[in-house]
């Protein structure tokens, strides 16, 4: 009964109606009178759309989510660990500086490959 | 016991519901203060003349007479927008920004007879956790509304966005590993009354104090997390007009706004909590207080002594936004991973280390 998770619950589904109650008062309250020129797509008054902007972009992006994956898994594994440091002791303390170890040759692996490069 | 159900009440029931409105409201004061504190730092009066009652209230009116006038103003759904995602983008920025500050603490555990009401929405033994977890979400209402409106704009935002939060991201969860180091818990009330500490006998052990170098790389994390100045390229209003926000008016503007406004006192929350020492008054411990004062009046000054931090901070914001340029988005990149990244894998190494060469483990 006394889970600290039920306030958690509770103010989850009151930002949702929150939420759901600004969007809706603005509809009912806001004019809605729709023309074509204020349903196009804005780019600074010419006349819009050479092509889609639903295109490719970037590979950059990629590499990054890609590389952001790798290491917050790795920040995710040193949690526990910083936690219960002083109690793993020495040998905890090795094993975490063996796998930064790996995980800073990794990156200057990236470095050097430039992958962090933006030009 | 209907006390029993009252204090019940208190905890699940009205904590969750008031502290975001709490939130909400102080996204005016926010929005006062950065506006007021432009105008300063320009040296300009800025806004102050909305009246109420015929005061001008030094320009307080008008945040909400801002946010009022957007509550009645039309709604664009540009034609190729995708609906669903573009109603659902503001909802999804805005939900996690609330969501968040439910597990930072405002004030010690009020112990009042037999009952102990913690003063945080959910005092969760997996706190930092969860802060991380939900905070992330956010970025799906940017990147969605960025995606939807169909405009080259916006999805240059909304994917400059993404990469930015994501990239800073790891930074900031690295540097708060040596914080969990030296207080060795993610519950943030634990975190916040270890803070009470005096190291040497007289400097509060703060997390500023024992990690400084996380306080610095956290902070400008923050920044860039919440897409403040220097770190504002998803919007940068100079080269893609508005970014992920475009093609947004009325009042869905208006949520992803408060949202940045609320992820902004979130941050700060999360700053004061893991290096201000969250409630704590310096030199002034719980138990003195209590003796002294009183459970509830210490409770008052707790949730003051946060407050005051909190704002603090959120001036702190405001003070670099107009302070500094933008930056480069290769800039900002090159910062995010070629320096913040290093210097904060170097800060958990030293912060692990130095321990067991001095012999303290």
């Amino acid at each position: 009964m006394l889970s600290p998770y039920i306030p958690v619950f509770v103010g989850i589904l009151w930002a949702a109606l929150l939420a759901a109650v600004l969007i809706g008062v603005s509809l009912l309250f806001g004019p809605n009178r729709p023309t074509p020129e204020k349903r196009s797509t804005y780019e600074c008054g010419i006349d819009p759309m050479i092509g889609d902007a639903r295109t490719r972009f970037s590979i950059k992006f990629y590499v990054v989510a890609v590389l952001f994956l790798l290491f917050d898994v790795e920040v995710v594994f040193m949690y526990p660990w910083a936690v219960l440091l002083k109690r793993l002791g020495l040998l905890g303390l090795i094993e975490m500086m063996t796998f930064l170890l790996v995980l800073v040759v990794a990156f200057v692996y990236v470095w050097k490959k430039g992958a962090l490069n933006w030009e | 016991m209907w006390i029993d159900y009252l204090v019940w009440t208190v905890q699940n029931l009205l904590f969750p519901v008031v502290v975001p409105v709490v939130l909400l409201t102080g996204v005016i004061l926010a929005v006062w203060i950065e506006r007021r504190g432009a105008g300063f730092i320009q040296d300009r009066v800025g806004p102050n003349r909305v009246t109420l009652f015929g005061f001008r209230n030094a320009g307080l009116m008008q945040p909400i007479a801002d946010a009022l006038k957007l509550l009645v103003k039309e709604e664009f759904i540009p034609e190729k927008a995708d609906r669903f995602l573009f109603f659902l983008a503001p909802t999804l920025s805005m939900i996690p920004a609330l969501l968040t500050f439910m597990v930072i603490p405002f004030g010690d555990v009020l112990v009042l007879g037999k009952y102990r009401i913690p003063l945080q929405v959910a005092d969760l033994n997996v706190g930092l956790l969860f802060i991380f977890a939900i905070s992330s979400l956010g970025v799906y209402g940017i990147v969605l509304g960025g995606w939807s409106a169909d405009n080259k704009y916006s999805i240059l935002g909304g994917l400059r966005s993404s990469a930015q939060m994501i990239s800073y991201e790891i930074s900031m969860g690295l540097a708060i590993i040596g914080i969990l180091i030296v207080f060795e818990s993610v519950r943030l009330n634990d975190i916040v009354r270890m803070q009470g500490d005096l190291l040497f006998g007289f400097l509060p052990r703060w997390g500023i104090v024992v990690q400084p170098l996380g306080f610095l790389l956290f902070f400008v994390a923050a920044l860039a997390e919440t897409n403040r100045i220097p770190f504002d390229l998803p919007e940068a209003e100079a080269e893609i007009v508005a970014g992920y926000h475009l093609e947004y008016s009325s009042f869905k503007f208006s949520m992803f706004f408060m949202a940045e406004y609320v992820n902004m006192m979130v941050a700060s929350g999360f700053i004061v909590s893991l290096f201000l020492g969250g409630w704590q008054i310096p030199w002034l411990p719980t138990e003195a207080l209590v003796a002294h004062v009183g459970p509830i009046l210490t409770a008052v000054l707790q949730v003051a002594a946060f407050a005051v931090k909190l704002w603090f901070i959120m001036w702190v914001f405001v003070w670099v936004r107009w302070t500094l340029p933008r930056f480069r988005y290769d800039q900002l990149m090159g910062l995010g991973w070629r320096v913040m990244l290093p210097l904060a894998l170097a800060n958990i190494f030293v912060t692990s280390v130095v321990p067991f060469v001095l012999g303290v483990y």
